[in-house]
């Protein structure tokens, strides 16, 4: 790294986001994240089987309480994390440029897209059950309504490239519906994460509700796929299909719900609604109407 | 003096049983390449007809048709065409309605009155709703043109089998998939029927295939890679199985399984229509329902009162002949649903919990199991925790709303539950807190093609039913 | 035992308290309930025998302004012998009549069946407690066995349950020997609870039966309504050991509907109140309709209306 000065930099260490704090993997191994050219950027911790039981705890915990927020304090949650990221606006243009080795222009539009798909759904937050929730004209005297509700925890993969949108757009429509989040970030191109992390940490965000592991999703996911208090999958982020192969048949021992993205996805299109229908779960409700 | 009931018998002239059925494929009947098998009458052990099975070649030739019908006809069809196709269906059914209702009730021994009344109508209803969906889809939120899957693999259990065909073959044809649909090995009779219902609608040949079989069946549809989207309704366990089937395949799935439901009753519960709700709850159907109320959390203040109520309710309940009038306890489906049930509930003597069923003749022949009620049951017990499918209600106690709600939830399962009281912010403060698809609050066991039904949790995803039920069967473009 | 047994008049708040703890009632699952048990096939030996019951469960009914000593012989002496083409025909269980015309009632059937008396200024029910009390005295006098009083459901609607309670304490004393029938008027209290909380207090007050309508306002006798009624019986029985009798009047027109009344007794409180002692139609065209049935039961063919008496 080429510093301007002759000072002698501060290099920052690369942990895990897990409960809100950042831990070092229980492991105690480390990989090497590496620029576009393969030159070392930094050691980040290597998230094991352990590190992702402690996220399930720390995210179905969370749960509890974010779940139960209303749907403009969720929205207001999502988006202070947005005005915070684009606090950190430069930070995240230097770690994208360093990590996918694409150019400052590209760069800031994928933070820009980034900042702007948050706020997009934390504008969603206090709508979406409107859309997706109605009352059912049943033929009877009954009332009958259904509503969007949470699935609970939901580990999720992360897409190498865009690193910065693609965890953004992966973790925000799961959190925004009221679930916690065990995210995986790019093996390859992990260090925007970190930065995330680091605004989450600093934002309204519930300890627990959104966890980064930074790791290898081959070793950590099959742990969590087979997890019977993770109650569903996106698996954007893999694109080997054995591995996803792998996963959806560990999902089945405890029917998670799994979603997978479509071959070559395009991150700076407007999302349809699928991801906020993949991890709610529709409940309806019957009331009888007498005097 | 007694006021006895004399035998009111549904009259069997109505249906013509053959004694032989083929599969239904590309519009025809043609026979199947597998080993025939029986059906039998479970309250009378009778044998009703012989079935074909369906082996690999014939859930090819299913499976082509249908593909073949997707590609040439049926996709090409207007969505309001669909959706007269759809009417006329609805129509046949509600005027062979009864014939209908006493061929489920011979097949599956539930009592006519439940065939009659509830089955075969809802059945119907939701032919018709789903029939003005078809050219609507633009409108139901999945984006402005969204489009069908393809062929849909479609396995049904035996318990509802004409309801639960309806409740699959409707919103896959309303929304231009068509479907090979394989119904439970031993109630494949109404399906056939549904075959002729077809012809007589001119539904255009190879846009519902229904190819009869037992597990083996279903294992080769699924497998099949040809297939676009599986639709299984079952127990956890098959459906599991084909979750990891699938797995890999990109094929859609949709799975609707087992459940524990908890009924809760609270002291201020409109008391009389609570006990109408338990008993519906559990022995509707002969306790055959996925989303039957199997366990009932009594607050503990009613609880001695409750169970002495209920005791008194069920001595009104009457076993016997599925096709008399009267009967409101059918027989259970096969002897080996039967032998299951009887399994459980000796679990549930030997685990400690209190047995008592009101006295009950058993007719000599056929599957029977009287109405059977277990007090002092704990979450430890096996019969509050494994799906008995039974007429068997476990019941146990709690003090407080907030620990209705955390035994209630104790379970892997999330399909339904059941809640009575007469304050309002009681029941929306338990109807939200329920891990469950449906809450029936101060009632139970309501169905409707209008409102969407699927559990949480090891009951499944998906829903069927209402818009939402629309999404399983659609192909939305998303760009990520 | 509570404190609100007949003797005392009943304290204000007590009263209140006791009919706000009864347990409400979904009125949706009632009317499904009620529905359901009237989807029950009653046929051959079990349906003449439902039918032989109503008609010896009937309280044939005049109550018109216009009614005059012929009209009330007329038709008590059908009460007698319903069926004059067959004798084996039970007679009814009483007869109904306005209190002046017990006597011309008394005179045509004797001992043999009850003569029951409306009263307390039917059918509304407005007028003083003196005028109700000597109108139930003089029909007891004139031979009245059975007295059918009115609630005062002003009373009950403003909530002032003591005055309907006492009210029925007082007219049951002057009933002497006579058995009492409290009238709910169903068709005006309206909601289900209310059915449910007027059967307690007029149990509780001292009735032997309670009765759903005059038949003077519609609706009038309902299946859901005499559900809850039965319901309220069941219940009163589990708790003291008592049976009160219901008897449900006005708009029971068919042996179709009849029947189904006797299904939900029977599923309800059971086979013991199957009998007129504790079960009654008040009824008037619905025993012709009986007698129809009855008719094409034994001779196998259709019958007709020239076939059954007008009276």
């Amino acid at each position: 790294m080429m510093n301007n000065n002759d000072r002698v930099e501060i290099r920052k260490t690369h942990k895990l986001f897990i409960g809100g704090a950042f831990p070092r993997s229980e492991s105690g191994r480390t990989f090497e994240a590496t620029n576009s050219s393969g030159e070392f950027l930094a050691n980040m911790a290597m998230a094991s089987r352990k590190d992702a039981r402690d996220a399930v705890i720390a995210a179905r915990t969370a749960f509890a309480s974010w779940s139960k927020a209303t749907a403009y304090n969720r929205g207001q949650v999502l988006y202070r994390i947005a005005e915070v990221m684009q606090g950190r606006a430069e930070q995240f243009v230097q770690d994208i440029q360093n990590s996918e080795g694409v150019s400052i222009k590209k760069a800031t539009k994928q933070v820009d897209t980034a900042i702007d798909r948050m706020v997009w759904y934390a504008g969603w937050a206090d709508k979406y059950a409107q859309v997706l929730g109605n009352t059912n004209p049943v033929a009877g005297p009954f009332f009958n309504f259904s509503v969007p509700e949470p699935t609970g925890v939901v580990a999720a993969v992360a897409p190498d490239s865009p690193s910065l949108l693609g965890l953004v757009s992966v973790i925000a429509p799961i959190v925004m519906t009221g679930n916690s989040v065990i995210a995986i970030a790019s093996y390859k191109n992990p260090v925007p994460a970190i930065t995330l992390s680091e605004c989450l940490a600093t934002s309204d965000v519930i300890g627990g509700n959104i966890n980064i592991l930074t790791g290898d999703p081959a070793d950590i996911m099959p742990w969590l796929a087979t997890h019977a208090d993770v109650n569903a999958l996106d698996l954007t982020g893999i694109t080997s299909a054995e591995l996803i192969t792998q996963l959806e048949s560990d999902a089945a021992g405890t029917v998670k719900r799994v979603r997978t993205a479509p071959a070559d996805p395009d991150f700076y299109a407007t999302p349809t609604l699928s991801r906020v229908r993949a991890f709610t779960e529709i409940k309806t409700v019957w009331h009888p109407m007498g005097v | 003096m007694a006021f006895d009931y004399a035998p009111a018998p549904e009259s069997t002239a109505i249906v013509n049983i053959k004694s032989s059925y083929d599969l239904f494929i590309n519009g025809e009947f043609t026979p199947g390449g597998g080993t025939p098998f029986t059906t039998i009458n479970p309250a009378t052990e009778e044998v009703l007809a012989t079935i074909s099975e369906a082996n690999q070649a014939d859930v090819n030739r299913a499976v082509a048709s249908a593909r073949r019908a997707y590609d040439k006809t049926w996709s090409k069809l207007s969505g309001a065409d669909r959706g007269k196709y759809l009417f006329r269906i609805a129509r046949i059914m509600q005027e062979r309605g009864r014939e209908l209702a006493v061929l489920e009730s011979l097949d599956n021994g539930k009592p006519i009155k439940e065939s009659r009344d509830v089955d075969i109508p809802i059945a119907a209803a939701h032919f018709f709703y789903h029939a003005g969906w078809a050219d609507k889809l633009e409108f139901a939120g999945y984006g402005s043109n969204p489009q069908a899957l393809g062929v849909a693999a479609q396995i049904i259990p035996w318990n509802f089998p004409l309801l639960m065909l309806a409740w699959k073959v409707a919103p896959a044809l309303a929304t231009g998939n068509t479907v090979v649909l394989k119904p439970a090995e031993t109630t494949p009779l109404t399906a056939l029927l549904f075959a002729e219902i077809c012809q007589q609608a001119d539904l255009p040949p190879g846009v519902v295939n229904i190819i009869t079989g037992a597990g083996e069946t279903g294992r080769m549809l699924v497998e099949h890679p040809d297939v676009n989207k599986v639709a299984f309704t079952g127990s956890t366990e098959v459906g599991k199985a084909i979750q990891r089937q699938v797995a890999g395949t990109n094929k859609r799935l949709t799975l609707e399984l087992g459940g524990k439901a908890a009924n809760i009753i609270f002291d201020d519960a409109p008391i009389d229509q609570a006990i109408e709700g338990i008993v519906n709850g559990i022995y509707f159907n002969q306790g055959h329902v996925c989303c039957a109320g199997s366990r009932l959390l009594l607050q503990e203040s009613i609880a001695e009162q409750t169970i002495e109520s209920l005791k008194r309710r069920l001595q009104t309940l009457r076993l016997g002949d599925p096709l008399d009038k009267n009967t409101d306890i059918g027989a259970i489906n096969s002897r080996e649903q039967l032998n299951r049930i009887i399994d459980l509930t000796k679990s549930g003597e030997d685990e400690g919990a209190e047995r008592w069923s009101p006295a009950c003749a058993i007719p000599d022949k056929g599957f029977w199991f009287a109405p059977t009620i277990f007090t002092n049951v704990t979450q430890a017990h096996r019969i509050a925790r494994e799906e008995i499918f039974g007429p068997v209600l476990s019941v146990l106690t709690f003090r407080t709303p907030d620990e209705a709600v955390e035994k209630a939830n104790n379970t892997q399962y999330g399909l339904s539950a059941g809640i009575w009281t007469e304050k309002g912010s009681r029941i929306l403060w338990m109807a939200n807190k329920m891990r469950a698809g449906v809450v029936w609050a101060n009632t139970f066991n309501r169905f409707d093609p209008a409102s969407p039904f699927g559990g949480y949790k090891e009951s499944g995803f998906g829903r069927e039913g209402g818009v939402q039920g629309l999404g399983a069967y659609l192909n939305v473009e998303d760009p990520s | 035992m509570s404190s609100l047994d007949a003797q005392a008049p009943a304290t204000h708040k007590g009263l209140h308290a006791f009919l706000a703890g009864l347990p409400g009632i979904d009125q949706v699952g009632a009317e499904a309930r009620a529905a359901a048990l009237g989807t029950r096939s009653i046929k051959k030996d079990s349906k003449l025998w439902a039918i032989n019951t109503a008609i010896s469960m009937v309280d044939l009914t005049t109550l018109e302004g216009a009614d005059t000593r012929g009209k009330v012989k007329a038709m008590c002496s059908k009460a007698l012998h319903p069926d004059p083409t067959d004798m084996t025909t039970p007679s009814v269980a009483a007869v109904c009549v306005y209190g002046d015309l017990v006597e011309a009632a008394r005179s045509v059937v004797g001992d043999h069946i009850h003569v029951a008396a409306v009263a307390t200024a039917f059918p509304s029910g407005r007028a003083s407690l003196a005028v109700k009390l000597l109108d139930t005295a003089e029909a007891v006098t004139d031979g009245a066995d059975e007295i059918d009083m009115v609630i005062d459901r002003g009373a009950f609607l403003s909530g002032n349950f003591s005055k309907v309670f006492d009210e029925i304490v007082a007219v049951k004393q002057a009933c002497g020997t006579a058995h009492l029938k409290v009238i709910l008027e169903t068709g005006e209290l309206k909601t289900l609870d209310n059915v449910r909380k007027a059967s307690w207090l007029a149990m509780k007050a001292g009735a032997d039966f309670i009765k759903t309508s005059t038949g003077k306002v519609t609706p009038a006798a309902t299946l859901p309504v005499t559900l809850v009624m039965l319901e309220a019986v069941r219940d009163y029985y589990q708790e003291t050991g008592t049976r009160i009798g219901v008897k449900a009047a006005g708009g029971i027109r068919t042996s179709k509907d009849a029947i189904k009344y006797l299904v939900m007794v029977n599923e309800t409180v059971g086979e013991e109140w199957l009998t007129p002692n504790l079960f009654r139609f008040g009824a008037s065209t619905l025993l012709n309709d009986l007698l129809l049935q009855r008719q094409r039961m034994l001779t196998g063919h259709y019958s007709g209306p020239d076939y059954v008496t007008i009276d």
